[in-house]
C-alpha cells in the first residue's frame, strides 16, 4: 500500500492505495471522479485520456503510485466558472457526442491537439490524431467538426488576444 | 414550428453532464458496504465440470464469499430463456437447451460463467477467482454452423439433434420453383454475413443490491430496456416478485442491442447480494465483453434470384444458416427469422419468395440482435445480388433497381410485410445526384492514370422499424407484447416530467422527447423533464430497440399529451368563463380564440393544484397516462452510394465517398438524425471493411481486444454527405418511422459493391481486409 499526494483539477488531494493500482481507478475509486472512463483493458479506446503535468496520457497506462506528485487536469477540471471549456461548447454545438462514454477521453486529447497545432489543425491530422480515442456512436463526422471549430475559435481568441 | 419545437435543430439538453464528467453509468454508483465481484469463466469451449473446490479462494485476503451453479440451482433460480418461439416447417417448436446463469455441469463457450467471487476489491476478487479450482473434462468441440449439423459432430445440447434448433420456412416454395424453372435468367450467389461484436464503449456492469430489511432487491444495470428486464427475472428467472424489484438503467454508454437481454451476471450479483449479504457490483473488462457480450449476424445464405425476358425479378429463393452460438439469448430465434425473412422483398416487387432459415448451435458465444437485426442480413443478402444481377444482364446498378421498385402503395410483399408508404425512386435520384453518379467515369479514368482501382456502389434498403404491434408479435411467437407507455406530469408551476418506456443510450430523448411537449405547449424544452429508465419511477415499458422510441415511444407520449390538453383546455375556459372548443394553446398560454382573453400555461397548472375553482366535478391536478401500440411497423428506406479506391499494390481500400439519402418520414431533430446516420454508417462500413469475430478450431477467441478486433477509427473514414426526404408514416400520430439502423443496414453491400465494381471479382467477402481484396483482385471469379 502506498500514500499518494497530488494536485488534481488544481486541488492537493491524496488517498492510499495498493502498489499495483492504475491511475485511472485511483482516479474514479479514491477520488471519487468518475468522469474518467475505463472502455477497455489495453490502452486502445482513449476513454481514460487526461492530461499530467501538461501532457496527454491515457490513465490507464501509468501506476497512480507513478503520478504521486504531479499535476492532474481531468475532465471534471476543464469548465471554468460554471462556463464550458470551448472544446466541450464545440462538442455541444456540432453534436459531437451521444452516449456520452467515450466523450471526456475525446475532449481531453482534442484540447490537447489543439494546444499542439493551434488552428492551423486540419480534418486529416484530426483524423490521424485520434486513432487512440474509440468511439461507436458518431462515426468521428461531428467530433473531427466539433474539433476544427474549437481549433478555430481558440486559435482566433489567441490572436486576437496578441 | 417553434425554435424548440419539432424540426428544430435543437442542440441536446443532456450534453453538459456528459461533457464535464458528470454523467452517472452504472460503474460509477457506489453505495455503502459495496462489495466487487468477479466471475470465474470457462477456459473450454465445451467441457463438463467435475468439481469446484473454492476453499483455498474463500481463504483469500478481502474474499467476501464464492459461490457456484450448485449453489444458484438450489436456490430456485431458473435458466436463462429466449423470448421469442418459433416452430420448424414439420409443426415442431424450437429445440432450447438450458442456459443456467452459472454452469453446474457442462460449459459450451469460452466464457461460459462457473462461479461468482465477492471480494472488497476488483484486485482481490480477480486473485480469488484464479485460485478457484475447477476441474474440467474436455470434450470436443464445434463452431462453425454447417459443420456443426453433420453426422457425429459434438451434441452441444441434448434436446438440439444435431444441433439444429429450428429448420423454419417462409413463403411458398412451390411457386418460387416453379418461377425458377421458366425464368429468362437466373443469378446465383452464396452469401457470408460475418460475424460481429457490438462494442458499446460502456462495457456491462450491474450493482444487486439486497435489502433485508424490506426483502426488496434493486439491480442498477447497463440494460436497453430496465422494465422487460425486471419482468424476465421476476416472472421466469425466479431472482424476486415483480413488485420487489427495482431495475434502474442510468445513463448508459451505447447498447446496439447487445445490452437488450438479460445476462447471467445481473441474475447472479442480485442473488449474490442476498447471499453474501453485502451490495455486489460486477464491471465487465473488454476482454470479457468480447467473450461474453451476444454477438450479431454470422449467417451463410446461398440465393438464387429469377428474372423474366424484360429484366424483372419472378422469384427469390434463399436458404440460411443462422449460427446462434452456445445458447439461446433472447431474441435470437426472431433475428434471422422475422426480423430478417420478413425483409427479403426489399424495394422491388418480387411476386414470390421463399426462404428456409435453419439455426445451429456451436461452441461460441451466443448471437443475437445487433444494430439492425436481420434487416442488415437481408439487405446485404438482397443488394449483392441486385448487384451481381444487373453485371449479368447488362444493366446498370440503377436500372435494374428501377425496373423493380415497388412504385404502388399500400404494398403486400409476399412475406408479411406490408409497406405503408414510400418513394424509392426520390431516394435513389437524390443519392445519384449527390454522388455525381455521372461523373463517376472521369474520375475512374483519373484514378487510373494515379494507378488506383476506383469503383463505385449502390444499395437500396429497406427496413421495418417501430417494434410493435403486440397482436402481429404475438400472432409470430413473441412472448411480450411490443407497446409503449408514458405518463406526463404537469407540476403546479407548469413545469413538465415525462415518463416514458423508451430508454435512451445515446439517442438524445431527453431533447427530442422535450420538443414534442415544446412544440404542443410552447414551453420551453427546459421547463420540460423526461425521466426514463427506472422502474420505480417509470411503470411500465418495453425499451429501446428496433428503432421503437420515436414511432412508438414519443407516440405514446403524442397520446398522454393529447388527454393533458383536453384537461388544461377544460381548466382554462372555466378560469375565463369560455367555450373548452373556442381554447387554443399557443407560445405557453391558452388563450380564447379570437379574443385577447388569455391563461398563462404556468396559472393554468397552478389553478389545477390549488383546485379553487375547477369545474364543478373536476379532479385536482394534471397528470395523464397513455399506452400506444401501434397498427403496423414503420418501413423507413434509402439509397446509399460509395465510391472507393483500391490501391492494387496492397489491397488497401480508400472511402473516396459515401452518400446518405434516406426516407425517415417527418424529423423531430434533423441534427439527431444525422448523428444517428453517421453512426450507423461507420458500424455497417466497420463490418464491411474490418470487423469480424474469429474462433480457432478449439473455440478460443482469437478477436478478444481492440488488439485483435478492428474497430473502425477516424481515420478509416470518411465524412459523409447525407440527406434525407420525408414522406410521413400514415400509421403513427407523428408520421416518423425511425433512424437508428439504417446507416448499418444500408452500408455494407454498398461498399462491398464498389469493391466489387473497382477490382472487377465478385467473390469478396467481408471484412474486405487488404489481404483479401488483393487475393480477390488476383484470382478469378
Amino acid at each position: 500500500m502506498a500514500k499518494i499526494t497530488m494536485t488534481v483539477n488544481g486541488r492537493d488531494v491524496s488517498g492510499v492505495c495498493d502498489d499495483r493500482t492504475l491511475l485511472v481507478h485511483f482516479i474514479r475509486e479514491n477520488l471519487g471522479l468518475t468522469g474518467t472512463h475505463v472502455g477497455c483493458d489495453t490502452a486502445q479506446c482513449g476513454a481514460c485520456v487526461i492530461d499530467l503535468d501538461g501532457q496527454s496520457v491515457k490513465s490507464c497506462s501509468i501506476l497512480a503510485a507513478q503520478a504521486a506528485g504531479s499535476s492532474i487536469t481531468t475532465i471534471e477540471g476543464l469548465a471554468q466558472n460554471g462556463e464550458l471549456h470551448p472544446v466541450q461548447a464545440a462538442f455541444k454545438e456540432h453534436h459531437g457526442l451521444q452516449c456520452g462514454f467515450c466523450t471526456p477521453g475525446m475532449v481531453m486529447t482534442a484540447v490537447d491537439m489543439i494546444r499542439r497545432h493551434g488552428s492551423t489543425l486540419d480534418e486529416a491530422t484530426v483524423r490521424a490524431e485520434l486513432e487512440g480515442n474509440i468511439c461507436r456512436c458518431t462515426g468521428y463526422h461531428n467530433i473531427v467538426k466539433a474539433i476544427l471549430a474549437a481549433a478555430a475559435e481558440m486559435g482566433g481568441a489567441r490572436q486576437a488576444a496578441e | 414550428m417553434g425554435v424548440e419545437g419539432i424540426g428544430a435543430r435543437v442542440a441536446r439538453k443532456e450534453d453538459k453532464r456528459f461533457l464535464i464528467g458528470k454523467g452517472r453509468y452504472t460503474d460509477d454508483m457506489t453505495v455503502p458496504g459495496m462489495k466487487y465481484a468477479v466471475f470465474v469463466r470457462s477456459p473450454h469451449a465445451h467441457a463438463t465440470i467435475a468439481r469446484i473446490d473454492a476453499t483455498a479462494a474463500k481463504a483469500m485476503p478481502g474474499v467476501i464469499d464464492v459461490l457456484d451453479g450448485k449453489q444458484l440451482l438450489g436456490d430456485g433460480i431458473g435458466n436463462i430463456i429466449c423470448g421469442w418461439m418459433i416452430h420448424s416447417k414439420d409443426g415442431s417448436p424450437m429445440k432450447m437447451g438450458a442456459w443456467r446463469p452459472l454452469a453446474d455441469k457442462t460449459v459450451r463457450y469460452v466464457g461460459d460463467a462457473v462461479a461468482i467471487v465477492v471480494a472488497d476489491s476488483v484486485a482481490e476478487a480477480r486473485d480469488a477467482a484464479e485460485a478457484v479450482v475447477v476441474d474440467y473434462e474436455p470434450l470436443p468441440v464445434v463452431t462453425d454452423p454447417v459443420d456443426a449439423m453433420a453426422e457425429g459432430q459434438p451434441q452441444i445440447h441434448p434436446e438440439a439433434q444435431n444441433n439444429l434448433i429450428f429448420d423454419w420456412e417462409l413463403g411458398d416454395a412451390a411457386a418460387v420453383d416453379r418461377a425458377i424453372a421458366g425464368a429468362a435468367h437466373v443469378t446465383e450467389l452464396k452469401i457470408y454475413n460475418n460475424r460481429l461484436s457490438p462494442n458499446a464503449m460502456e462495457p456491462r456492469a450491474t450493482l444487486g443490491i439486497y435489502d433485508a430489511g424490506d426483502d426488496h432487491y434493486t439491480c442498477y444495470t447497463t440494460s436497453q430496456n430496465p422494465h422487460l428486464a425486471r419482468l424476465v427475472m421476476s416472472a421466469f428467472y425466479n431472482v424476486a416478485p415483480e413488485n420487489k424489484l427495482r431495475v434502474i438503467a442510468p445513463d448508459v454508454g451505447g447498447g446496439f442491442g447487445s445490452k437488450i437481454y438479460i445476462y447471467p451476471e445481473e441474475i447472479v450479483c442480485l442473488w449474490a447480494s442476498k447471499r453474501t449479504g453485502v451490495p455486489v457490483k460486477w464491471t465487465c473488462d473488454r476482454t470479457e465483453a468480447f467473450l461474453t457480450d451476444a454477438h450479431g449476424r454470422d449467417h451463410v445464405s446461398t440465393v438464387k434470384m429469377a428474372f423474366d425476358a424484360n429484366n424483372r425479378i419472378t422469384a427469390l429463393k434463399v436458404d440460411t444458416i443462422a449460427n446462434l452460438g452456445a445458447y439461446m439469448s433472447l431474441f435470437s430465434s426472431c433475428v434471422p427469422t422475422y426480423l430478417y425473412a420478413t425483409l427479403l422483398s426489399g424495394q422491388y416487387d418480387i411476386p414470390a419468395i421463399h426462404a428456409n432459415v435453419r439455426t445451429v448451435y456451436t461452441n461460441t458465444a451466443p448471437v443475437d440482435a445487433y444494430r439492425g437485426a436481420g434487416r442488415p442480413e437481408a439487405t446485404y443478402l438482397l443488394e449483392r445480388t441486385m448487384e451481381t444481377a444487373a453485371r449479368e444482364l447488362g444493366l446498370s446498378p440503377a436500372e435494374i433497381r428501377r425496373i423493380n421498385f415497388i412504385r404502388s402503395f399500400p404494398h403486400q410483399t409476399p412475406v408479411i410485410m406490408n409497406y405503408d408508404a414510400g418513394d424509392y425512386e426520390t431516394s435513389l435520384s437524390a443519392a445519384m445526384a449527390a454522388a455525381d453518379w455521372n461523373g463517376f467515369a472521369t474520375r475512374r479514368a483519373e484514378a487510373e492514370r494515379r494507378g488506383m482501382k476506383r469503383g463505385i456502389g449502390m444499395s437500396c434498403y429497406i427496413e421495418a422499424c417501430g417494434l410493435a404491434p403486440s397482436a402481429a408479435a404475438g400472432s409470430l411467437g413473441a412472448g411480450v407484447g411490443l407497446w409503449e407507455s408514458a405518463e406526463v406530469r404537469v407540476n403546479a408551476v407548469g413545469t413538465i416530467e415525462v415518463m416514458t418506456g423508451s430508454h435512451s443510450h445515446g439517442q438524445g430523448h431527453e431533447t427530442t422527447f422535450a420538443q414534442l411537449v415544446a412544440e404542443r405547449f410552447g414551453v420551453p424544452i427546459d421547463s420540460v423533464n423526461i425521466v426514463h429508465g427506472d422502474t420505480d419511477k417509470v411503470q411500465m415499458g418495453m425499451g429501446t430497440y428496433g428503432s421503437r422510441s420515436g414511432a412508438v415511444g414519443m407516440s405514446a407520449v403524442a397520446k398522454a399529451l393529447d388527454k393533458v390538453e383536453v384537461k388544461a383546455k377544460k381548466i382554462a375556459a372555466h378560469l375565463m368563463e369560455a367555450d373548452e372548443s373556442d381554447i387554443v394553446i399557443e407560445n405557453g398560454e391558452l388563450k380564447v380564440a379570437g379574443t385577447d382573453k388569455a391563461v398563462p400555461w404556468f396559472q393554468m397548472a397552478l389553478a389545477a393544484y390549488t383546485a379553487h375553482n375547477l369545474p364543478a366535478g373536476m379532479e385536482p391536478g394534471l397528470k395523464e397516462g397513455a399506452f400506444y401500440d401501434p397498427a403496423n411497423f414503420t418501413f423507413p428506406a434509402g439509397c446509399y452510394i460509395c465510391e472507393v479506391e483500391v490501391d492494387p499494390e496492397t489491397g488497401q481500400t480508400k472511402i473516396v465517398q459515401f452518400v446518405a439519402a434516406d426516407d425517415f418520414g417527418n424529423i423531430i431533430n434533423p441534427m439527431i438524425v444525422e448523428g444517428q446516420v453517421h453512426g450507423g454508417l461507420a458500424q455497417g462500413i466497420g463490418q464491411a471493411l474490418l470487423e469480424g469475430v474469429h474462433y480457432d478450431e478449439s473455440g478460443q477467441l482469437l478477436t478478444a481486444s481492440y488488439m485483435d478486433y478492428a474497430m473502425p477509427r477516424a481515420d478509416d473514414l470518411p465524412s459523409f454527405k447525407v440527406s434525407t426526404s420525408n414522406t410521413p408514416c400514415p400509421n403513427n400520430p407523428l408520421g416518423v418511422k425511425g433512424c437508428g439502423e439504417a446507416g448499418a443496414i444500408g452500408s455494407p453491400p454498398a461498399l462491398i459493391n464498389a469493391i466489387t465494381d473497382a477490382i472487377g471479382n465478385n467473390t469478396l467477402t467481408m471484412p474486405a481486409t487488404p489481404q483479401k481484396v488483393w487475393v480477390a483482385m488476383h484470382s478469378s471469379n
